[in-house]
């Protein structure tokens, strides 16, 4: 199932957020947004999850979601939105219970996602036990549950040491390795957004356009940390921003 | 500040503080009372402290055996725990109910937060003789007046709860497609326990104050007529068991609480 985006405009009151934004997110390929704080990052992914109505504009799925897909537009939360009072195990069931997934059946499906994002260990664990790491692999492993054509991630790896973003890149290249899927990422981190993205989407400070969308053809499991073509990308992307990001840094917040 | 550092003198760096942490010390509650009780028998046996002050804790304590032993502590003690656990039970529920749903509806809120608002600060027990010519003189009346004492502290502590629960926790749920229901049932009453629990507290101590208002009209029976009745005739030992008693109903109460809280909430970190 692939994404469009038709022509995209979204303000709040009188405070224009996005303009005239038209993009494609193909299938199975993670697409990273990037661009300064306050740009309108944020809604726009609420508004591609159906969280936000924009004002006008559509957000089209070009064909039919896998059969099995529970829930096809998934987020996950920079702050990951996990129950404190529900368990590893219990935060999963809880959003396969409401889909009519209990007992053996949901069972089976916890412990695969569990076995992938190396969590098995951790299963009646409660959040305030895990580090942030652990909880944001909780969280991926909850979004992974219900089978998502198409996974929303805003910020996932912000609220993390620099060390664990690494240890959580690596494991996101390779369960996207392991079984492909589309995802809309959002980052402020332009390490992340070059090494996690089939194409970076550069959105220009508010009212957020596409500036320029950048492909990198080189494949996931090949970018390592330090590989100097990424860093060309790395740098090209920095030119863009640097300029919106120093006039983004001096607005004045009337909201 | 010189450009060399200076030699010779080292001194250890003073610790400044720890940030005004608690830490949790058993003894000393109980021992405040030993030592305050062993004070006024002191007292009272000197002769420093006249028996018209105070009465002597060990006549306190006699009077308490000879309820116990004529039965009639229970039969003071079983109208008021009837009287407490119906009109509290009534009033927290429907607090309970009425605050999540002004929490949950704008509709709601708009119509009965300035409604409450206006309830909250009148004294209940001023209310008293209105409920007896709604409700009779008899159980009725103390159920209503204890219901109302309860309900506005557990509405206006619920619905802060419900405010309180994290909104990004919300909109998981329905990112996931999560139904109306368990959106409420599994995120927002979860999350809003703690702050149920601890107005819970509060609208149960305010119960107690009612229930002997309550029962100083009207009521034959009851740790309310009780007290009243040894008051009127200044037997402090009486008057002084009977509000014992009230003591130690209301640490019974607050330790059901916390033992609730313990158990509910152990996810808290
Ligand atoms: N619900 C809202 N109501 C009003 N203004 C909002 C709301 N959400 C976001 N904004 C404003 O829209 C702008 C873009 O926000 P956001 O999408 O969160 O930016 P980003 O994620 O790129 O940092 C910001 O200026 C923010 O203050
Ligand atoms: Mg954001």
């Amino acid at each position: 199932m692939k994404l469009l985006l038709e022509d995209i405009c979204h303000s709040y009151g009188q405070l224009q957020v996005l303009k005239n934004i038209n993009l494609e997110v193909p299938d199975r390929k993670i697409v990273c947004l990037v661009g300064p704080s306050g740009c309108g990052k944020s809604t726009l992914l609420r508004i591609i999850g159906g969280l936000e109505k924009p004002i006008s504009g559509n957000v089209i799925q070009v064909g039919s979601p896998p059969k099995d897909s529970i829930n096809p537009l998934t987020y996950v939360f920079q702050d990951f939105a996990l129950l404190p009072w529900r368990s590893v195990e219990g935060n999963i069931s809880l959003v396969l219970e409401d889909h009519g997934i209990r007992h053996h059946q949901a069972e089976e499906i916890i412990a695969d996602v569990l076995e992938r994002t190396k969590l098995s260990d951790f299963r009646k664990a409660l959040p305030k036990q895990l580090s942030g790491g652990m909880k944001q692999r909780v969280a991926i492993a909850r979004a992974l549950a219900v089978k998502p054509a198409a996974m929303l991630l805003d910020e996932p790896l912000s609220a993390l040491d620099s060390q664990t973003k690494e240890l959580l890149m690596d494991d996101l290249i390779s369960l996207w390795s392991r079984q492909p899927f589309t995802a809309v990422y959002v980052t402020h981190n332009l390490h992340e957004a070059v090494r996690l993205g089939h194409s970076i989407v550069v959105l220009s400070r508010r009212p957020g356009k596409i500036r320029e969308i950048v492909n990198i053809s080189k494949p996931l499991q090949e970018r390592e940390l330090g590989d100097v073509e990424l860093e060309k990308y790395q740098k090209h992307l920095w030119n863009l921003m640097r300029d919106e990001a120093i006039s983004a840094d001096k607005e004045l917040l009337d909201v | 500040m010189s450009e060399v550092t200076q030699q010779g003198e080292s001194k250890l760096v003073a610790f400044k503080g720890g940030g005004f942490v608690t830490r949790k010390i058993k003894w000393v509650g109980p021992a405040v009372f030993i030592v305050l009780i062993a004070f006024m028998e002191w007292g009272t046996r000197v002769g420093f402290i006249s028996s018209l002050t105070l009465p002597r804790p060990s006549d306190v304590f006699g009077t308490f055996v000879d309820l116990w032993n004529t039965g009639l502590l229970w039969k003071h003690i079983i109208p008021s725990f009837t009287r407490l656990g119906v009109g509290a039970f009534l009033g927290v529920i429907v607090g309970t109910a009425v605050g999540i749903s002004i929490g949950l509806f704008s509709y709601v809120r708009a119509g009965l937060v300035p409604l409450v608002a206006a309830i909250f600060p009148i004294p209940k027990i001023a209310l008293l003789p209105l409920f007896v010519i709604w409700f009779g003189i008899d159980e009725a009346s103390k159920y209503a007046l204890i219901a109302l004492g309860t309900f506005t502290p557990t509405v206006v502590a619920t619905y802060g709860a419900v405010d309180n629960v994290d909104r990004t926790l919300i909109r998981m749920g329905q990112s996931f497609g999560l139904s109306w229901r368990s959106i409420v049932f599994k995120i927002v009453l979860p999350g809003a326990m703690p702050g149920i629990l601890s107005g819970l507290r509060v609208s149960l101590a305010i119960a107690i104050i009612l229930l002997v208002a309550a029962e100083m009209l009207g009521a034959e029976f009851g740790i309310g007529a009780y007290i009243l009745e040894a008051g009127s005739l200044f037997d402090l030992e009486r008057l002084f068991a009977g509000v014992t008693i009230l003591s130690l109903l209301g640490v019974v109460i607050s330790a059901l609480v916390g033992f609730t809280e313990n158990r509910l909430l152990g996810w808290r970190t």
